[in-house]
């Protein structure tokens, strides 16, 4: 067991819990973006940055892949972690102008509009759909392109990918909606960016699935 | 009897002449302190036999033999080497974790970090080129340490030749039965392969480089696990730096006390630094930690060329910091050029002089940041390209009040969210350009001027009648016939032809043009 302060409470948890989940289970909020509590976290959006000290040293963490420590001091809303989330909002904002769960969010932390000229992409790149692929269906059917402000969620090499059965996990998981899976007779989209994919149809539901 | 380490140092007692002088005796050389260098240029680096020679594979018994893993451990703790691929870790701390931690599967690794992403950093590559075998050497001295059997040195494909001498330098080692099974008969099993990587800069993050060569995107991960806990395929692994490794041998045969009495008080030893920009000098130098800015850019790099003023200094690579003459006693060690708000990083020192704008090379560092950002997370893929939008407004003329504290706040944000080093390190070359020439950003966006003359949209290139003698100089030079004016009179800039090249400015000797390029209010 771990026993660590959150602002101004002990919280008892398993080994191996990480902050974020003590925290949801204690009824306190950390805002996140990337975390889905059926895959695995990679710390991609650091929306959920809290400060930790621990052993005299204080630092500021992404509690959803940090493991609470025992003795360790979280401090979930100081003014420094607070100015920290409202410029991480304020830049996806300014990428995503048009995505419902980031305004839901700047309500919510007080965060409006963007000091930055705005952009118009309808993807977060929280990854949660490359994960749920990866991790719940199997097919690996989507990765990351690119690198930087350029990388983009597509098939391998861009090409629609023989590896997807259309199953529509990434659209049912993705916060911003951004994916369109079409089941239009023998052509399948994969996802919003990606060409047409050439289906089949499966002998036994009758429903159309990718294949090469 | 001095060993080659002490190379220069021995030399200096030879008789001198004044034909041709001893090369330890020239100001670039004299103050150098040659450890991981050691044998540079001294030995082919295809013959092992030739590293043999002077002495090498000499610790590797000596670490197989009459130490013990935990001897070898405590003999790089005493000797309080820190690693020199940037964060400056304590290297025997970090083998102690490896050592101690548990492998389920049995198997743990050692890297040898050799990816080298910085622009104009040179270090890593010279070494592996020039002696390969130190490096090896380092590495299964290390191997034996912690009890790993598996060896990787990950090296980009842009350094062929480093590739060629160290897979050679491999295939010698275990001819001669220094690598393999059963090294020198010690029951040690140990081997070494070359991994290629892709040559991103990200790929020198110690959690990129092992995802990449477990074959998957080299994009960081958030630590903890640390890789001695958990690294390659699940297994403690312990990374280090080239030139970490080729300080091994040195230490492990004449001792962590020894190398410790080099240095300063927090670091110790010697560190290679690559020294180039408005520098008489450039190269590769190795000189005692601690030593200060003003001797390794005066005394060894012979200073600021064609009588210019020297300016800055930017220390530790594309992520470091910006320091400035004020603080050129500095002396460099890893507490004291962070104090300054740098980074000992690998060891780059770029030197600047007055003709710099520090506005526009903030935002040059931050480009390449931008271009080598994996993606990952939001603050550094997000945040990195809006300060260099801020920047590229700013040097263009086009900054607004609130631009250099908008600035500050991306980059306190960009520090302290993102998830890997590069983001959390990419703010440095801003904020110690903002900390130390305030000035010079508010005088762009302020005032719209370029104080070196530097940022074309602020500057117009314009003859000065007194001064031009009308030698047509310029008009030769000129790319787009934007110069006329008769033989012998003064000439003219047709400003609506004019590209702001600068090539009349550079070639016109009588300052004519030069001296008073004028700036738009
Ligand atoms: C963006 C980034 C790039 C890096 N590039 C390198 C590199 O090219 N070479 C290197 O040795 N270390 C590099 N590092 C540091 C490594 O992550 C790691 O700390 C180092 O290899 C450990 O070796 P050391 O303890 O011997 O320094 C980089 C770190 C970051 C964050
Ligand atoms: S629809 Fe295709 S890409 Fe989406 S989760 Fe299913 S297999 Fe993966
Ligand atoms: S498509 Fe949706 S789930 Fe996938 S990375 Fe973009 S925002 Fe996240
Ligand atoms: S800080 Fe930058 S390089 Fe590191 S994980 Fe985040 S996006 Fe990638
Ligand atoms: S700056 Fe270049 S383009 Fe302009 S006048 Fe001089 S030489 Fe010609
Ligand atoms: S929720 Fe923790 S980084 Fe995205």
């Amino acid at each position: 067991m771990v026993s660590f302060r959150m602002n101004r409470r002990t919280l008892k948890v398993e080994d191996g819990t990480t902050v974020l989940e003590a925290a949801r289970d204690a009824g306190i909020y950390i805002p996140t973006l990337c975390y889905h509590p059926a895959l695995e976290s990679v710390g991609a959006c650091r929306l959920c940055m809290v400060e930790l000290s621990h052993r005299g040293r204080t630092g500021h963490v992404a509690a959803c892949v940090t493991p609470a420590v025992d003795g360790s001091t979280v401090k979930t809303d100081t003014p420094a972690v607070k100015r920290i989330r409202k410029t991480v909002l304020e830049l996806l904002i300014a990428r995503c102008p048009e995505v419902a769960i980031l305004r839901e969010l700047g309500e919510r932390l007080g965060v409006g509009e963007p000091p930055y000229p705005l952009e118009n992409e309808a993807c977060l790149l929280c990854g949660i759909c490359v994960r749920a692929c990866r991790e719940i269906v199997g097919a690996e059917a989507i990765g990351f392109a690119e690198r930087g402000a350029a990388s983009e969620v597509l098939p391998p090499f861009a090409v629609p990918s023989a590896r997807c059965i259309s199953c529509g996990t990434c659209t049912t998981v993705c916060p911003a909606r951004t994916f369109e899976l079409s089941k239009v007779d023998a052509v399948g989209t994969m996802h919003g960016d990606s060409d047409d994919v050439r289906t089949r149809k499966c002998v036994v539901c009758d429903e159309h699935y990718t294949s090469s | 009897m001095k060993s080659p380490s002490d190379r220069t140092s021995s030399r200096k007692s030879l008789p001198e002449t004044d034909v041709c002088p001893e090369l330890a005796s020239l100001g670039f050389f004299k103050s150098q302190r040659l450890l991981a260098l050691r044998h540079r240029g001294l030995l082919n680096p295809e013959e092992i036999d030739e590293y043999i020679a002077l002495g090498g594979y000499a610790a590797l018994p000596k670490a197989l033999f009459d130490m013990t893993p935990e001897e070898i451990v405590d003999e790089v703790k005493t000797s309080g080497l820190r690693g020199r691929g940037g964060a400056g870790f304590p290297t025997g701390i970090k083998w102690e974790l490896a050592r101690n931690a548990e492998s389920k599967s049995g198997s743990k690794y050692v890297v040898c970090n050799a990816d080298e992403g910085d622009p104009g950093a040179f270090m890593d590559r010279s070494l592996l080129e020039a002696d390969p075998h130190a490096v090896l050497e380092g590495m299964v001295i290390g191997a034996r340490a912690m009890g790993a059997s598996e060896g990787f040195v990950y090296v980009r494909d842009e350094y062929p030749h480093a590739v060629r001498m160290i897979t050679r330098a491999i295939e010698q080692a275990e001819d001669y039965g220094l690598l393999g099974s059963d090294i020198l008969g010690s029951d040690f099993d140990f081997r070494v392969s070359v991994v290629r990587g892709g040559g991103a800069f990200v790929c020198g993050e110690e959690t990129a480089l092992m995802a990449s060569i477990e074959g998957r995107e080299g994009r960081p991960r958030p630590r903890p696990p640390y890789p001695s806990q958990s690294g390659l395929w699940g297994c403690p692994t312990n990374i280090n730096n080239v030139e970490t490794w080729a300080n091994i041998p040195c230490i492990v045969e004449r001792g962590g006390e020894w190398y410790s009495g080099i240095g300063t008080k927090e670091s110790k030893g010697t560190k290679i630094f690559s020294l180039v920009g408005k520098v008489v000098n450039t190269g590769l130098i190795e000189v005692p930690m601690g030593m200060t800015l003003r001797e390794i850019v005066f005394d060894i790099g012979g200073g600021v060329p064609r009588g210019r003023k020297f300016k800055a200094v930017q220390s530790g690579g594309p992520s470091g910091g910006c320091i400035p003459e004020s603080l050129i006693d500095l002396p460099v060690d890893y507490e004291e050029l962070a104090k300054a708000g740098a980074i000992m990083g690998s060891g780059g020192l770029i030197v600047m002089d007055e003709d710099t704008c520090m506005v526009d090379l903030a935002r040059y560092f931050v480009s390449f940041l931008e271009e080598e950002s994996c993606g990952k997370c939001v603050p550094c893929r997000e945040g990195i390209k809006r300060m260099r939008e801020i920047l590229t407004d700013i040097v263009e003329a086009r900054g607004k009040e609130g631009d250099i504290e908008r600035l500050e706040e991306l980059a306190y944000a960009i520090k302290e969210a993102s998830l890997c080093g590069l983001g959390k390190t990419a703010p440095n070359p801003v904020l110690t350009t903002i900390r130390y020439f305030r000035d010079e950003y508010e005088s762009h966006v302020l005032h719209k001027r370029c104080p070196a003359k530097v940022c074309k949209a602020m500057i117009v290139y314009r003859v000065v009648p007194e001064r031009c003698t009308g030698c047509q100089r310029c008009v030769q030079v000129c790319p787009v016939n934007a110069i006329s004016g008769p033989r012998s009179q003064p000439h003219n800039v047709d400003l609506d032809k004019c590209i702001k090249c600068g090539a009349c400015y550079e070639i016109c000797k009588f300052d004519a043009i030069a001296g008073d390029a004028i700036y738009i209010e």
